[in-house]
């Protein structure tokens, strides 16, 4: 099959890529421009693991064609952390031991990232709803939404 | 007291055993920098892909392979044909069985593996998979257990047709793989006949799956000219790995490195040896280029180890009292196509013989029968010790319905049975020797924090109106850190596990262990241990795991094992470093060994202030100034051999609602207790508990692998197969006693298995419970919305009255 062309915004950077165009963007994320801090857990959309942010959305990128991404601003758990250091989010989920194998971890914390800008003032029950497309099977969620509050704070203060 | 606070904040300084250290593995796995074994990536790799059979019974006719072999980018196709000459077609497992790594002639199981194609990369492999054709002749299939040993029952492994000496007993029946028993059936059978009160309950441990989030995969890497092999695999046991990637392929193990990479999550998944291992191993000795095979959530959940799949019968024989005369367990335990079970050698039921519990039980007799069925092979620990989830679950369940017959109420029964404080070390009947334990104090502890009468008020109020309201009550005891090498084997390797630690000149720590962490904090943990036997601070200490060219030797990281026996073997090989210390010490300060004293970083002489050498500074010594007659240097290796096993213990509690229009079930309130001895890190402690608990809850509640007469397995994505997310999961509650273990050497026992162990009878008993007025006894997992509706519709309590 013909490879297409696509360029997109990934993490502040302009890139492109030649892709199949059956090509799922989380294969792309991975596999060519290597950054495999994005994984791949169910490839059906259910987990989560493969979370991005797409033009200000969360979505699974295991179930997006890396076509559909071409002129988009992505952000990856990678572009999260900048020159002042890791982000609000990374640094409360260390606090409040928010992962354990942290296979899980990028997907919530790039799906934390959007989350606290859609609701920067959320309830326990708002974040257990707004988190809930991703799963984890190490921590019992109650860290991780610790963490999400405890982010929330610091973010409210910045 | 001004010193005194010295010391103290000397010691806080080292954060040690004791302390909630952050975690050292969290700054790579938040910034996306974690290495996991599909991140590995290396020049000329290829991918593999399974051919998996749709039917769960059938003979192959043909496999025709041209039209996969012309697409371009696929480089071989291989089927058990091809790995014949080679002698890899089967290969054996942890059980004393074998194991067909690619179907030989007739599949077993729905989703077996019939064929692999090697491909430039994924996407051209799962094209070509779609290209092969297999032609299959449908066989008779097997799916119920209690079926299998029917006269008229299909023969399902031909291999074994007339071979009635099984690996543990002989076999009375083609499909029977083995009888084990503990006890004195006699004896037992006895009290039972004279026994005041007996009670019996079915119940089925349902088929479930441990899911981590990550799947299981490898990346084998032939390198022709030197003939070394590196495989990057996502194993809890990476040396065990390489032990039998030698057995199997005649490569020394000298010329094999294994490397267990980070790990997302294991749960029992990755300890066994999968075909698509030794397929993608082949494949890169064969083609000479590394070979990358990962599965899909659908291949995971269908074929890569399942758990439990016990048909359980337990039974009490009591007083009036409700003290305890015998118990009498039977068994039919479902292994599916292959007795793949990740056991010690000797114990075909795992630690099923833990089934006595907390209680003090005079005579007991366990039988189990492992049959074969048209199913995929596992029966491994998931979250758990060998069985020991059925064990406990099989007396938990046991004691309530003891306890409703009895009109007891259950914590009452409980106590009336525990075994005592004074009791300890206690022999059980069965053969375990419980090291240490105080269960009644933990229970109260528990009764008070939820206020239990008040529940029990509460319940009877809410009973009176109608609505359906569940106590559940749990008092476990575990058996883990498999384990004395005098019972416990695999694959004839006695079950150690091992530290080495090297103390560099300036001072700071590597070690290595046998183990290998799965998202427990190994990174964090040992570093603890070794500061505090040390003097030298957590933070100057680096842990590796994984790699069997640099680590010790250890049997790896499952049935809580890592800090029973990998922690032991971490505590004495600091412990030989310091003696060796010591005398360096008294070197340097010109004094006999005997006349100094350790406190908190160093060595001081009794009775002279400000006599002292540091650790650090005994560091640096160590390699240039050492007494005469000793080696410089500063390290120590330690393979750990542990006397016993470790038994931690919990009160678990559960308060939950039934809604009857709709049978969904919420948990009000879950209180978890835990005694898992010393405590090393309080804040990684009470995250595995919540994980455990929540993985409990996921058992309970709604996992099940359900299997129609075809044995089609129904569920296989994460779309049928219960995985809770942040709504379903409840809030949990941890509390905790310390009873350290007098064997170990920190006293500490491990703790990440408990809460799945505990909580998944906590839940029955509290589902249960809240229908126990109206006289039911027990109810088969998964409580599900659908399975507790048709409950209360049986009862008719859905129609208004």
């Amino acid at each position: 099959m013909a490879k297409q062309h696509v360029s997109f915004n990934l993490n502040g950077k302009q890139v492109d890529a030649l892709v199949e165009p059956r090509e799922l963007l989380v294969h792309t994320i991975r596999e060519t421009l290597s950054l495999t801090g994005t994984h791949i857990g169910c490839e059906s959309s259910h987990c989560g693991a493969c979370t991005v942010d797409l033009d200000g959305k969360s979505v699974k990128s295991c179930t997006v064609l890396s076509m559909q991404a071409d002129g988009s601003e992505l952000k990856t758990v990678e572009g999260l952390a900048d020159a002042e250091g890791l982000h609000a989010v990374q640094q409360a989920f260390i606090q409040e031991h928010g992962l354990q194998c942290g296979f899980c971890t990028p997907g919530m914390l790039i799906r934390a990232y959007r989350f606290l800008q859609e609701n920067p003032n959320p309830t326990e029950e708002e974040i257990r709803w707004g988190m809930s497309g991703n799963l984890c099977r190490c921590t019992g969620y109650q860290n991780i939404v610790k963490a999400v509050q405890t982010a929330a704070q610091t973010l409210q203060q910045a | 007291m001004e010193q005194t606070a010295e010391v103290q904040d000397r010691e806080d300084s080292l954060k040690g055993v004791g302390c909630s250290r952050k975690r050292k593995e969290d700054a790579r796995f938040v910034q996306g920098t974690g290495r996991y074994t599909d991140d590995f990536k290396f020049p000329g790799m290829l991918f593999a892909d399974m051919v998996r059979s749709p039917y769960a019974h059938a003979r192959i006719k043909s496999i025709n392979k041209e039209k996969a072999l012309a697409l371009p980018g696929v480089h071989a196709v291989l089927t058990a044909d091809d790995l014949k000459p080679l002698n890899l077609h089967w290969m054996p497992t942890l059980a004393g069985d074998v194991q067909a790594v690619l179907a030989d002639e007739k599949v077993h199981f729905q989703y077996q593996e019939v064929a692999v194609v090697i491909a430039d990369d994924r996407y051209i492999a799962a094209d070509a998979i779609e290209l092969v054709e297999v032609e299959y002749e449908e066989l008779e299939v097997l799916v119920d257990a209690h079926r299998a040993m029917d006269s008229d029952a299909p023969v399902l492994r031909e291999d074994l047709v007339g071979k009635m000496d099984g690996a543990h007993s002989k076999r009375v029946h083609d499909n029977h793989i083995f009888n084990w028993q503990a006890g004195d059936k006699e004896a037992t059978d006895r009290v039972f006949e004279q026994a005041e009160v007996t009670v019996k309950q079915d119940m089925y441990y349902p088929r479930v799956h441990p899911c981590p989030m990550e799947t299981c995969g490898c990346v084998a890497s032939f390198d022709k000219i030197n003939e070394h092999l590196t495989v990057h695999i996502t194993s809890q046991a990476p040396h065990v790995v390489r032990t039998v990637v030698s057995m199997l392929s005649g490569i020394p193990e000298s010329k094999i490195r294994i490397i267990s990479p980070d790990i997302g999550g294991g749960f029992g998944n990755k300890v066994g040896i999968y075909p698509g291992y030794v397929v993608s191993i082949v494949a890169s000795i064969v083609l000479g280029v590394p070979v990358k095979w990962v599965e899909d959530r659908m291949e995971n959940i269908s074929t890569t180890a399942f758990a439990r799949d016990y048909h359980m019968t337990g039974e009490i024989a009591a007083d009036k009292e409700g003290r305890i005369k015998a118990l009498r367990v039977n068994v039919l335990a479902d292994h599916g196509a292959f007795d793949a079970c990740a056991d010690p050698s000797k114990f075909p039921a795992g630690l099923m013989h833990i089934c006595t519990g907390s209680y003090d039980v005079p005579v007991a007799h366990l039988n189990v029968d492992g049959v074969y069925t048209n199913k995929a092979p596992g029966g491994v620990a998931y979250r758990c010790s060998f069985r020991v989830t059925e064990a406990v679950y099989v007396i938990e369940r046991t004691m309530d319905v003891l306890a409703q017959k009895l009109g007891i109420d259950k914590a009452e029964l409980r106590r009336r049975n525990f075994v005592k404080v004074e009791q300890f070390p206690y022999k059980t009947c069965l053969g375990w020797e419980l090291d240490s334990g105080d269960y009644h104090t933990a229970l109260e502890k528990v009764l008070n924090a939820v206020d239990y009468d008040a529940l029990r008020k509460e319940q009877q109020e809410k009973r009176a109106q109608g609505e359906l309201m569940g106590i559940g009550l749990c008092t476990f005891t575990e058996i883990v850190g498999a384990g004395p090498s005098r019972n416990c084997d695999i694959l004839g390797v006695g079950m150690f596990d091992s530290a080495e630690i090297r103390v560099h000149p300036t001072g700071s720590v590597m070690a290595r262990m046998g183990t290998i962490t799965q998202g427990q904090g190994h990174q964090t943990t040992y570093a603890q241990i070794i500061a505090s036997e040390l003097g030298i601070s957590s933070d100057e200490i680096s842990i590796e795991e994984g790699d069997t060219d640099t680590a010790p030797y250890g049997l790896g990281t499952y049935g809580s094992r890592s800090t029973p026996v990998g922690g032991a073997a971490t505590a004495v090989a600091a412990r030989k470093i310091r003696a060796k210390a010591q005398k360096i010490a008294a070197h340097l300060l010109e004094v006999s060994e005997n006349d100094l004293e350790w406190e908190v970083d160093r060595f001081k002489v009794k009775g002279v202030p400000g006599q002292e050498k540091t650790m650090k500074e005994v560091a640096w010594a160590a390699y240039n100034n050492v007494p005469e007659g000793m080696e410089p240097g500063l390290e120590a290796v330690d393979y750990y051999d542990p006397p016993n096993f470790t038994y931690p213990f919990g009160i678990y509690l559960c308060v939950l609602d039934i809604d009857k229009r709709t049978g969904e079930t919420t948990v009000r309130r879950f209180y978890a207790l835990d005694d898992c001895g010393t405590r090393i890190n309080p804040m990684i402690i009470e995250g595995q508990i919540h994980g455990g608990l929540t993985e409990g809850f996921a058992v309970a509640m709604g996992q099940e692998m359900p299997f129609d007469e075809q044995g089609n397995l129904l569920g296989n994505t994460l779309m049928d197969y219960f995985v809770p997310t942040f709504v379903e999961t409840p809030h949990w509650e941890t509390d905790y006693t310390v009873t350290p273990s007098p064997h170990h050497p920190l006293g500490a026992k491990g703790v990440a298995e408990s809460p799945h162990v505990g909580s998944i009878p906590c839940f029955t008993s509290a589902i249960v419970d809240a229908f126990a007025h109206l006289d039911v006894t027990h109810m088969d997992m998964p409580h599900s919305a659908w399975r507790v509706w048709q409950k209360v519709h049986e009862l008719g309590l859905d129609t208004p009255a």
